[in-house]
């Protein structure tokens, strides 16, 4: 017998390689716009110029006159669907005005972008042409653009619903929000404006839908196929059998691509109406303005503290700007966010009231983080702003409010209970990195040679894992389905293992990832355990990748069915070491005896037993090996870290430059660091590009001002430091890998630190805050209006909106003490 | 994104591109790297009819340095010119333009013949003092800068007409500066200043300042030159040169700039455009 103890080969917690990524990098990924099938015709969609109009006439005669045009469609043709587009939130007990939704309009156009005909063709250039050859008659209506002139109801966007406003949500928890506030020493209070972005995946959006024999295929870049499975039977009137989605490549989502999209049940409705395959891709300039956008809210937030800085009280009114319609999750957005509305504090008393707003823009749906960095964003910014006002250092009032490690799980006001947390331990190792000391020596050194630099700080927690279905479905929450996820891990007779997953991927690395969890619990290397995903006729039915889930929820469900598996094996390899299960162990890559580990079985030859020779198996069990399962959690898991932010602000020009990023992360044990860097790095890329350069912009009269890239100001790599990423480890106790997600945290994390770097550079300026985007020209106006008028901060109108946009873009007011001491 | 039907030419000489504008009418247009046409085409804000490649026109290539002057063929790559380091503001302007796989694609020819006021090369051939050759059916004619930048997209070219060659003076004994002016690295210049300073002891000798983007057309920043011209080349002149850059200028407001933010940003950068200029 050995003595010497071999370390057991575990992959987990190893930044192996990504196996997508040969692939991906050497051309040979395949995307849906890869795909061709025989007698494959192509759609092109007529949209409206106008943001607002009744359709008096269409004249398709020019586009049908085009050689190669099959056919073109309006609203009235598809008729025959059964259902309209969805949105998937009913609350109970909330009334919410929901705006029917056809995937081409019927009789009145509410954006600029809104689809009004779809021209098939034979070929994809023709049906462009064709398109713009369909004339329309437009009566134009009044238009409504500003979110808040948009409640006062004096241009409806929907004349049916009588009003534009949809609903009203309000959560309170721990006291009355008046009394508290009131009590308080000292309340700030901001007009915060989170504006509105895109999601601006690298391939945009695109289908094929093939309806043959009875059954209808749609080759989708999704994050959902199984969803859409669902909503395409429901809405065509097919048997969910006789449907089947297929998600290849995705190149990015985002968000954009969890949706049941227009264009997409247009070419199933047209492929069935033509018995011909129908391919839509979208463009450049469609994905920007009609692929759903995210954020834009209007936040009202007072925040009330005593005068030794323990925050007492914390409310937000958010408006939201919904679009013209909804999405699939449009409405629910803000309240997602709300869920984690007390951060990492012990706020006693908290309360949120959202109202849905329309108005005549594309509609907002889930980007990344999804409430959640809006509500980050108030919450981290408002904390220095009380900071501030107190004359506390904003790193000592974060602890001084923090929930400290020893009172988790933590129930918040809101009944949420919080996992794990252990918010000053990545806070005390972000400080080890940073070093404020040599940072304000270095502040001051520069600013006396005219550099401004700033740091800032994001102490945040998010909500994510989604998500228990108890807690979120129809009789919980309110969405029409619960959130759990499958898998099913099928060893073949030779041992190499094919894995399915519900979770659909599109960039975040699953097949790395699952491979190492599978491999470590059957004994094999990840190399020969195939991750396959994204198409509703292999796997179980899957919920997709989305809120930070996969890991959490579709990675547990994995790990729960590869250690089934293992445990087959194990009574399968006891068999035949003529030994009890209890004593066989995975090492080294086999399974073997406690003890005596020359004495095993590799996977392959216990797939042999249970493939090939059946007089192996232990009497009375099953051939095969193979395990399917369904995992529902029983929380939603809460990742937390400290992200800080170092910016240069120059004086004379106003441009902001991000010098220096250190990240420190905690979503529990890794299992592969890179994986999560690469999450991390996108997710603040994501939070620099809101914060300082993107915003999509609408003008008065509705029309998309930033329709390409050129005006849509997208980061490069030329806009970002070199991050430095760190990562203390928390488990969470609600799943047995004890991961929490990572996929949004860094976007969640990285406004709110921008912003207070900013203005850590610019206090001195007098000037104490100012709106996001932080473009030069608004940092230019807030400096010029702080050095004309010589005031103080609490005096200037600071955060000036940039010119003739109309939209979501004002500045905010200024900070009024409102409690005073009592 | 997907453009209008066009037909489309390989020319094989100047003149063969000539013959086939002609042919092809007053929609007719010329491609050269395609990076600003290209992209307007992609959009439908450009529709020609027929499109006539140059790239096999090996004549409009090179680069021939003569005495006191380039010779820059109008197809030289942005990318060429930035390698060349004895080109001085030429090639410090080219390396900033957009991006590299822009660089490597986009020509001197087509961004002047262009005329975007907001792209980098057309401000230093006015700044320069520079003239670009054409070729058309009547011959071929020399255009000074001042003479070739016309309004918003619009040059003195006449249509038919193909830009052969740039022509810039070496400016010997010139120092250079450019500031240019952008939310991230590839985008327009919001504002661009090139600076060429001409020192004797310390003193203004000569000095040219191209403005960028701060109207319809590349602009010279003529009141601050004067003011500096025979001048100290201290701070203190440079500074009150600098303040005058804006004068006479109109900029349009734009999603990223109102006018008087240009303006201010025009006069900040030419402080510093003059001043790496007058201490090169």
């Amino acid at each position: 017998m050995s003595t010497v103890e071999v370390p057991p080969t575990k992959h987990v917690g190893q930044s192996l390689r990504r196996k997508e990524d040969p692939r991906l990098i050497t051309g040979r990924a395949t995307y849906v716009d890869d795909l061709a099938l025989p007698g494959m015709l192509h759609a092109a969609v007529v949209r409206s110029p106008e943001a607002h109009a009744r359709v008096v006439a269409i004249d398709a005669s020019a586009a049908l006159a085009r050689p190669g045009i099959k056919a073109v469609y309006t609203g009235e043709d598809m008729s025959d669907l059964l259902a309209p587009l969805p949105m998937a939130w009913a609350p109970p007990g909330v009334e919410i005005k929901t705006p029917e939704r056809w995937p081409l309009v019927r009789g009145h156009v509410r954006h600029m972008g809104d689809a009004v005909a779809l021209v098939i063709g034979d070929d994809k250039y023709v049906v462009v042409d064709a398109a713009a050859d369909v004339e329309v008659e437009y009566e134009s209506l009044p238009v409504v653009i500003d979110v808040e002139q948009a409640l006062k109801d004096e241009v409806l966007v929907h004349a049916s619903l009588g009003t534009n406003k949809t609903h009203e949500w309000s959560m309170g928890g721990g006291g009355d929000i008046e009394q508290a506030l009131a009590a308080s020493d000292v309340v700030v209070q901001r007009r915060i404006v989170n504006h509105r972005t895109a999601g601006a995946a690298m391939e945009p959006r695109g289908c094929i839908a093939e309806y043959r024999a009875g059954a209808l295929t749609v080759w989708s870049s999704t994050q959902v196929p199984h969803l859409l499975r669902l909503f395409y039977a429901v809405q065509m009137g097919i048997s969910e059998d006789k449907v089947r989605v297929i998600a290849p490549e995705v190149g990015g989502g985002f968000g954009g691509k969890l949706q049941v999209c227009a264009e997409e049940t247009m070419c199933a409705w047209a492929s069935r109406k033509l018995g011909r395959p129908v391919k839509w891709i979208e463009t450049r300039s469609e994905n920007m303005a009609v692929s759903h956008h995210g954020r834009d809210q209007v936040d009202y937030v007072r925040m009330g503290a005593t005068a030794d800085g323990k925050i007492t009280a914390f409310h937000a009114k958010i408006i939201q700007d919904l679009g013209a319609y909804f999405g699939l999750l449009t409405p629910m957005i803000p309240e997602l966010g709300a869920f984690v509305m007390t951060g990492c504090y012990a706020i006693p008393v908290v309360q949120t009231d959202i109202v849905g707003v329309l108005t005549n823009k594309f509609f907002t749906d889930a980007i990344r983080g999804a409430g959640r960095p809006e509500m980050t964003h108030m919450l981290e910014v408002m904390i220095d702003q009380l900071a501030e006002e107190l004359g506390i250092d904003p790193i000592e009032l974060r602890r001084r409010n923090f929930i400290a490690p020893e009172q988790f799980p933590y129930e918040t006001p809101y009944g949420i209970t919080y996992d794990s947390g252990n918010y000053e331990a990545a806070l005390d190792r972000a400080l080890e990195i940073v070093d404020m000391e040599a940072f304000r020596a270095e502040q001051a050194d520069l600013r006396s040679r005219g550099v401004l630099r700033g740091i800032g700080f994001s102490t945040y927690t998010e909500i994510c894992g989604l998500a228990p279905s108890r807690a979120v479905g129809p009789s919980g929450f309110g969405l029409g389905i619960g959130l759990y996820e499958s898998a099913l891990v099928r060893v073949h007779p030779t041992g190499s293992v094919t894995v399915y997953t519900g979770a659909s991927p599109h960039g975040q690395g699953h097949e790395t990832g699952f491979a190492q969890i599978v491999a470590d619990r059957v004994g094999t290397d990840p190399s020969v355990v195939e991750i396959v995903h994204g198409d509703t006729a292999t796997g179980p039915m899957g919920l997709g990748t989305y809120g930070s889930r996969s890991l959490s929820v579709g990675g547990v469900a994995v790990a729960h069915a590869a250690e089934k598996i293992a445990q087959k094996a194990r009574e399968i390899v006891a068999h035949n070491l003529e030994a009890d299960p209890a004593d066989i162990e995975v090492r080294d890559g086999r399974f073997s005896l406690k003890g005596d580990p020359d004495q095993g079985m590799t996977l392959a030859e216990v797939a042999g037993c249970a493939y090939v020779d059946a007089t192996k198996m232990p009497e009375g069990m099953e051939l095969g090996l193979e395990q399917a399962l369904i995992y529902d959690p029983s929380n939603f898991v809460f990742p937390f870290g400290t992200h800080v932010c170092v910016v240069d602000v120059d004086p004379e020009t106003g441009k902001v430059e991000v010098v220096r990023w250190v990240a420190v992360d905690d979503c529990g044990p890794a299992v592969n660091p890179m994986l999560i860097d690469g999450q991390v790095h996108g997710g603040i890329v994501h939070g620099i590009g809101q914060a300082i350069y993107e915003q999509v912009v609408y003008d008065e009269r509705g029309q998309l001002v930033t329709g390409t890239f050129v005006d849509y100001a997208l980061p490069t790599t030329m806009e970002v430091p070199s991050f430095e990423t760190d990562r203390t480890e928390t488990k969470s106790p609600s799943n047995s890998l004890g991961v929490k997600g990572i996929g949004e945290a860094g976007t969640i994390a990285a406004t709110p630190a921008i912003v207070n770097a900013v203005i850590d550079a610019l206090r001195h300026e007098g000037i104490s805050f100012i709106d996001m985007p932080l473009t030069p020209l608004r940092v230019w106006q807030a400096l010029e209006q702080a050095r004309g008028d010589g005031n103080g901060p609490r005096d200037s109108e600071q955060g000036a909106s940039l010119p003739a946009q109309g939209e979501g873009s004002a500045g905010s007011g200024p900070t009024i003490p409102e409690g005073g001491r009592s | 994104m997907i453009g209008a039907e066009f037909d489309y030419a390989v020319a094989e000489s100047v003149d063969d591109a000539i013959a086939l504008l002609a042919e092809g009418g007053e929609d007719a247009k010329l491609l050269a790297g395609g990076h600003s046409l290209v992209p307007l085409m992609k959009l439908r804000f450009a529709a020609p009819s027929l499109l006539v490649d140059l790239r096999r026109v090996d004549e409009l290539r090179g680069i021939q340095t003569g005495g006191d002057s380039f010779r820059i063929g109008a197809l030289t790559r942005h990318a060429e010119l930035q390698a060349r380091a004895d080109m001085g503001l030429v090639a410090a302007v080219a390396t900033q333009i957009a991006d590299q796989q822009v660089r490597n694609r986009g020509t001197i020819g087509g961004s002047l013949a262009h005329g975007d006021a907001a792209a980098d090369l057309p401000a230093v051939l006015l700044a320069c003092d520079g003239s670009v050759v054409v070729r058309g059916p009547d011959g071929e004619r020399e255009i000074a800068a001042a003479d070739l930048f016309e309004g918003y997209l619009t040059t003195t070219v006449a249509h038919g007409e193909v830009l052969t060659e740039v022509r810039l003076p070496a400016l010997t004994g010139y120092g250079y500066g450019y500031e240019k002016f952008n939310r991230r690295a590839e985008d327009w210049a919001m504002v661009g200043v090139s600076a060429l300073v001409k020192s004797d002891g310390g003193v203004c000798q000569d000095v040219r300042i191209g403005l960028t983007h701060m109207g319809a057309t590349p602009l010279r920043a003529s009141a601050a030159e004067d003011a500096l011209r025979g001048q100290p080349l201290d701070a203190e002149h440079i500074a009150a040169a600098a303040a005058l850059a804006a004068d006479a200028t109109s900029p349009l407001g734009d999603l990223n700039a109102t006018p008087e933010y240009k303006q201010h940003l025009a006069r900040v950068l030419t402080r510093r455009a003059l001043t790496t200029a007058s201490a090169a």
